[in-house]
């Protein structure tokens, strides 16, 4: 019987590869990922385990990027109690200061993670690898330390459902739109406990950083990881950055899928999630009046260079609404540096937006633009919970970095045509 | 283990951001954390709940971050187990890594009312309703997760037996 990409990564990283769905079983895990907030727990359940060094401190990646840099002494309490522990246990893989982004942005980019690679990550947003062909997971803190300890972690084994993007993108669509457009398909828990795999002309016809956004957000329909096959794309990103050999895996033409779903691109325009969950995505046609308070442009969903780029063609020689913020945060320190070399900074300080340093803040209601009672912001982050972005009497919004910036020059929701016809 | 208390009901998709807000996850001290459990979905909550309490859910309670602060909140509030119809997947992990018990069952979830007193044996998983008299049977713990609920945990699990 043929296999599909997630159990090929699986077979090859346990020692029984018999396995079949639903059986748990024991793998190796290739990378171990935690970060400010999550990074604490670990340390302490590694030393309430009686363990004193890790054993091997090379496959252990710490990312200080949610409350950095510090908003208040109990986070920077936290990073330190993270940085005391990478210096001690030798870890260079410690990002922290001017060498943070946000870590699924930062990973790819590295070359941390390789197409094959087993991740697990202390953070939900860890199925963003999927989009390079590795089988890229979140877990507890628990689990990562189980991970630092062993090497090892458990798994569920995962049904697979197929998803098929057919047809050609239309103008202004990336990688964020057929995501956000997918889970409004199937809901937050329509993949619960399974893998998603995605392909398509739709899929081949993007950059890998939207497929990256794509991935990422497969947690936001439940699923495990949201895997997509390697292509010439995904190798010339990867070969100049590996810092590992990788294997290309592809699905058997007779592997066994759950469900197989076909969408076809004609029908997905720039999409928008209404609160408070991610499921309740529209076409932009469909939007209707929104007034915005706020706009953020960022994260690990979309606060790459490619999204810079969207945003900045739109918002060339224009200007931020007036009453608005607009907040860009590029998402790791090369992002920022390409940013300001290739004049897209100049872009958006011109066009009156606020441009801060790498770091998860305001995605998480963390820091650096908190939203008030009864605001309404519109991000390109990948969740848009009660209370997400600041008070929980306020309001957000997701799409993609088009419809963001777009929003951002006339003040609500809108297409992009509208300010570049 | 037989667990009992009043049931406090929520809704579909209880997402991590309202069993633990984000701005408080600066700290992962539990006798912080929990003055803040669940309180973006129920303000009364943290303040009302009683030790042995039982949380009773919709579907897919926990969706969100894959943050331990929201097991580590419940547990610490006092509740002594969660029934849901279903899990978010990392929610499931991290509950049982750390020892929190949880029941699925979809019948149970949609029967139970507010304040009813609820009672749960984990070995059989039969959920009892005694204040209406109804009767419910979760999904079977697989073995692998009944060893971690007995050995008190992932870490212990590995202290005692030197590996997963
Ligand atoms: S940018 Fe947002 S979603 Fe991504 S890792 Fe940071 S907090 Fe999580």
């Amino acid at each position: 019987m043929g296999m599909n990409i997630a159990e090929k990564i699986l077979a090859a990283h346990t020692k029984t590869p018999e396995f079949r769905p639903g059986d748990i079983i024991k793998v190796s895990v290739d990378v171990a990922l935690a970060n400010d907030i999550t990074a604490p727990i670990a340390i302490q359940a590694f030393g309430s385990s009686g363990l004193t060094r890790l054993p091997d401190p090379d496959r252990v990646v710490f990312v200080l990027d949610h409350f950095t840099p510090n908003k208040d002494i109990a986070s920077a309490n936290q990073c330190k109690l993270v940085r005391d522990f990478a210096r001690q246990q030798g870890i260079s893989r410690f990002f922290d200061g001017g060498e943070a982004g946000v870590e699924h942005a930062l990973l790819p980019e590295k070359g941390l993670v390789v197409p094959g690679d087993l991740v697990i990550g202390a953070d939900s947003h860890t199925c963003t690898y999927g989009a390079l062909g590795a089988f890229a997971t979140g877990v507890g803190s628990t689990d990562l330390a189980a991970a630092m300890m062993t090497g090892q972690a458990w798994m569920k084994v995962p049904q697979t459902m197929k998803f098929v993007f057919d047809g050609e993108l239309r103008p202004w669509v990336g990688g964020k739109d057929l995501i956000l457009y997918l889970i409004g398909k199937i809901g937050v828990d329509g993949a619960l406990y399974r893998v998603m795999e995605m392909e398509g002309p739709g899929i081949d016809a993007l950059e890998v950083s939207d497929r990256l956004s794509m991935s990422n957000m497969a947690i936001e329909a439940g699923a495990k990881a949201g895997i997509m096959a390697p292509d010439e794309k995904t190798e010339a990103y990867v070969k100049p950055r590996a810092t590992r050999p990788y294997t290309l895996y592809a699905s058997d033409p007779d592997a066994v899928y759950e469900s197989t779903t076909i969408f076809d691109c004609a029908d997905i325009e720039p999409q928008v999630a209404f609160p408070h969950l991610p499921e309740n995505s529209r076409g932009i046609s469909e939007v209707g009046e929104v007034a915005i308070d706020q706009v953020v442009i960022g994260s690990c969903t979309n606060g790459r260079i490619e999204d810079l780029r969207v945003a900045s063609r739109i918002m060339k020689g224009n200007r931020v609404a007036k009453g608005l913020r607009c907040l860009i945060l590029p998402a790791t320190p090369l992002v920022f540096r390409q940013a300001v070399s290739e004049g897209l900074i100049g872009v958006f300080l011109d066009a009156g937006a606020i441009v801060g340093p790498p770091t998860c803040g305001p995605c998480l209601g963390g820091h650096m633009g908190i939203l008030a009672k009864g605001e309404k912001g519109l991000a390109t982050t990948n969740r848009n919970f009660v209370g997400r972005m600041g008070d929980t009497g306020s309001e957000v919004y997701l799409s993609g970095p088009a419809v963001a910036a777009a929003s951002a020059v006339t003040g609500r929701i809108s297409a992009p045509q509208e300010v570049l016809p | 283990m037989i667990f009992k208390g009043s049931a406090w009901r929520f809704g579909d998709d209880i997402d991590t951001d309202a069993i633990i807000p984000a701005r408080y996850l600066n700290t992962s001290d539990p006798g912080e954390l929990k003055k803040h459990c669940m309180e973006d979905a129920d303000p009364q909550f943290p303040t009302k709940v009683k030790p042995g309490d039982i949380i009773v859910a919709g579907k897919n309670f926990g969706c969100g971050s894959s943050r331990e602060h929201a097991p580590i909140s419940i547990k610490a509030v006092g509740v002594s187990c969660v029934i849901a119809s279903s899990f978010a997947r990392i929610f499931f992990r991290n509950s049982f890594n750390m020892g929190l018990p949880i029941f699925e069952s979809d019948e149970a979830s949609r029967a139970i009312g507010q304040g009813d007193l609820v009672e749960v044996d984990a070995s059989t998983g039969l959920i009892r309703d005694l204040t209406t008299g109804g009767e419910f049977t979760a999904r079977p713990i697989p073995a692998f997760m009944q060893e971690l609920i007995a050995d008190g945990g992932l870490i212990e699990h590995i202290r005692k037996r030197g590996s997963i």
